[in-house]
């Protein structure tokens, strides 16, 4: 067994893990206050990429750049709310899921006329550009660090928001009993734009986070925005603590049933049965963890209380 | 009452119009137009459109018709889109397609209606060996010859530790056998990706690094060999591991990944550089018209036109004539911007294959320049399995 690889591997997981969080940490405050089903999420997160690929381009500066894009994807989820959702809420899922695939297809055609079919690149800054030692002989890429430590710095303000805030009060009021704190005179349609808004910020971030990494490009969130559901189902629809575990462990499992599996199907299958059935095979652990934790706890491993 | 009859009559005859000899040559080229690899579409698009322009839009006196189709990189759609244009618009030659699972799933709709089809780039093994077809012909490759010239290349440099990553799909897997029969040294590890969902290769890159070989040797089409490349360079493998690819860093790539593909090397059927007047030709009026070196696939969409065109002529446009069509199409006798080449009895070209490697032209754009030939009219290895003789 190598534990550097291990380790490293390990490391990657907790990467995916971290992006995955960001963006299931919107999706399921929306899901679980606003009891919306908003497959456009992940158009969100590619608007945030698009924008990062945007804005690195006029001011020439990653960081500046990024700072430029988180308002845009609030200005962005605001009107998205305003403008189409807010209509949403008294319909059925069905209703939801419809409108917001409209969304889908409405943000692709929208970046295929202003931005092109071809895909944008965002380059790093050169101090991002580097690899870290992060054990002696085990270089790792510095930014997928950076990546790692600004998740979890946002998973720490997202905690300070939810536990020790009054908006935080309210979010989690909502996540427990909509109607109640509607009935405790609390302004609904406040909360709600201001939710979207942070969760259309939350995917914005991933999306710039992840535009360096991928190239930026029409439907870029489609494939992640199955994963974080996957990730909201298994963590609890509305909790961002579920949220925030679920992530890393899909996250990791993806990570290291990708990277192991091969080794072991190669223990009891010819080589080339192996290395055809291991990618299937890990692609779907994710999706069976979600269905064992379906069967034994289908309210998902940390539910909001009361839910 | 007399002009009703009039009416009716001259109805009629347009009814019947099609039973007369068309008048115009249709070619249907399904290809991907939307998605991220929209762009390789949009490359074999500019190339069919120069060729129909060198051509004057005419064949044996003929107007040349083409209908583009975008299979939106899926099988099934591209299948359907095949149906349309060989049931719906009657083309007579359905030419394109970039992947090899899209080609597979398309293949039977012209095969079975006498449409000849002609691939552009996807050359998948099924089709050069027990499936091949006198109405099929292709002016690419079959997918294991590059890695093959590939494989060759990696002996000559005494690489003894190889490590192998590609897409897990009918091209991947073509590629993974292709490299794997010529390589001589010892495969230390290998990685399936999903394709095409998987675009972080993160987790095998890792494994990459902790097996340490001698080299690594990938296929990524299309936007995976962009990420990929990036990928690469940012885990700082890139001084560590000597990299070797094939289809993966292209001239709609270059532009965009610059100096993280500078020397990298790759094999080929063609380069830019390729000496030979159809070529030269070619690659400078791409470059006036659009701006960029063409691609590799550009460059074989460009050879279909005139491998259709070398045809029709050879039948003076007499398009029913399909037996005559096909024996044409078989001496491939047209100025290829590959040069002169054959066809097997399988109809894939048995051509020569180089090493390529990425450097700046005199302009600043990247492009690739070839180092040497490793094979000399070579010919895929499923030709043996083809029952087809002519």
């Amino acid at each position: 067994m190598n534990w550097i690889l291990l380790f490293e591997q390990f490391l990657n997981g907790f990467q995916l893990g971290i992006l995955l969080f960001l963006l299931a940490a919107g999706l399921t405050l929306v899901f679980g206050i606003m009891d919306l089903i908003n497959l456009a999420h992940g158009s969100l997160y590619m608007m945030g990429a698009y924008f990062m690929a945007t804005f690195v381009g006029w001011t020439d500066s990653f960081m500046l750049a990024a700072l430029l894009t988180l308002p845009a994807c609030l200005l962005l989820g605001v009107v998205v709310e305003v403008v189409t959702l807010r209509r949403l809420y008294d319909r059925d899922h069905l209703d939801q899921v419809l409108a917001t695939f409209g969304l889908i297809l409405f943000f692709d055609e929208f970046v295929r006329l202003i931005w092109g079919p071809a895909g944008l690149d965002v380059p790093l800054p050169d101090f991002l550009e580097t690899s870290f030692e992060i054990l002696p002989g085990v270089p790792y890429p510095t930014y997928r660090l950076a990546i790692i430590l600004t998740g979890l710095l946002i998973a720490l303000f997202l905690y300070i928001l939810v536990t020790k805030t009054r908006i935080g009060m309210r979010i989690r009021a909502g996540a427990s009993n909509r109607e109640m704190i509607g009935a405790l005179g609390i302004n609904i349609q406040m909360l709600f734009t201001l939710v979207f808004g942070l969760g259309a910020v939350l995917a914005g971030f991933a999306g710039l986070m992840a535009a360096p990494i991928f190239t930026v490009e029409i439907g870029m969130g489609a494939n992640i925005l199955i994963l974080a559901f996957v990730v909201i189902v298994i963590g609890g629809i509305g909790s961002i603590r579920g949220a925030f575990i679920a992530s890393l462990v899909v996250g990791i499992i993806d990570t290291i049933g990708r990277s192991f599996l091969p080794d072991l199907l190669d223990l009891f299958l010819d080589e080339v049965a192996a290395s055809t059935a291991a990618p299937a095979i890990s692609s779907m652990m994710t999706y069976i963890l979600m269905a064992v934790i379906l069967t034994f706890r289908p309210q998902g491993l940390f539910p909001p209380r009361g839910a | 009452m007399k002009l009703k009859l009039i009416g009716m009559a001259s109805a009629l005859a347009l009814l019947a119009s099609p039973a007369i000899a068309q008048d115009s040559v249709k070619i249907g080229f399904v290809t991907t137009l939307t998605t991220g690899a929209g762009v390789i579409g949009k490359d074999m698009r500019n190339a069919v459109e120069l060729a129909l322009d060198h051509i004057g839009h005419e064949m044996a006196g003929k107007k040349v018709e083409v209908i583009y189709e975008d299979d939106g990189f899926k099988p099934e759609i591209g299948k359907q889109k095949t149906e349309k244009l060989v049931k719906k618009d009657k083309v007579d030659f359905v030419a394109g397609y970039i992947w090899s699972h899209v080609l597979l799933a398309s293949r039977n709709v012209p095969l079975k209606n006498k449409t000849f089809l002609i691939s552009s780039n996807a050359g998948p093994s099924p089709l050069a060996g027990k499936l091949c077809h006198k109405d099929f012909f292709s002016t690419s490759w079959q997918n294991d010859q590059t890695p093959m010239a590939m494989g060759e290349v990696l002996n000559q440099r005494g690489i003894k530790n190889l490590y192998i990553m590609a897409p897990n799909y009918a091209a991947g897997k073509n590629m993974v056998a292709g490299v794997k029969r010529t390589f001589k040294g010892n495969i230390t590890g290998q990685d399936m990706t999903k394709f095409p969902a998987q675009l972080d290769f993160s987790a095998e890159l890792a494994k990459v690094r902790a097996a340490k070989p001698d080299a690594l040797f990938v296929f990524y089409p299309g936007k995976h060999g962009a990420q990929f490349m990036k990928q690469y360079s940012q885990a700082g493998l890139k001084d560590q591991v000597p990299l070797y690819t094939v289809f993966t860093v292209d001239s709609i790539s270059l532009p965009r990944l610059k100096d993280l593909a500078e020397g990298s090397l790759m094999t080929q059927f063609w380069a830019p550089d390729l000496d030979n007047a159809a070529n030269k030709k070619f690659v400078a009026d791409f470059k006036a018209k659009n701006g960029t070196y063409p691609s590799f696939y550009a460059a074989q969409s460009y050879d279909t036109i005139m491998l259709i065109k070398s045809a029709v002529e050879a039948v003076s446009g007499d398009l029913g004539n399909r037996a005559g069509i096909r024996a044409a199409m078989r001496q491939a006798n047209f100025d290829s911007i590959r040069g002169k080449y054959s066809y097997g009895n399988n109809h894939f070209p048995i051509q020569n294959f180089y090493l390529r490697q990425v450097v700046k032209d005199s302009e600043g754009k990247f492009t690739t320049k070839i180092v040497s030939t490793v094979y000399e009219n070579h010919q895929d290895t499923y030709a043996k399995d083809c029952k087809m003789s002519w």
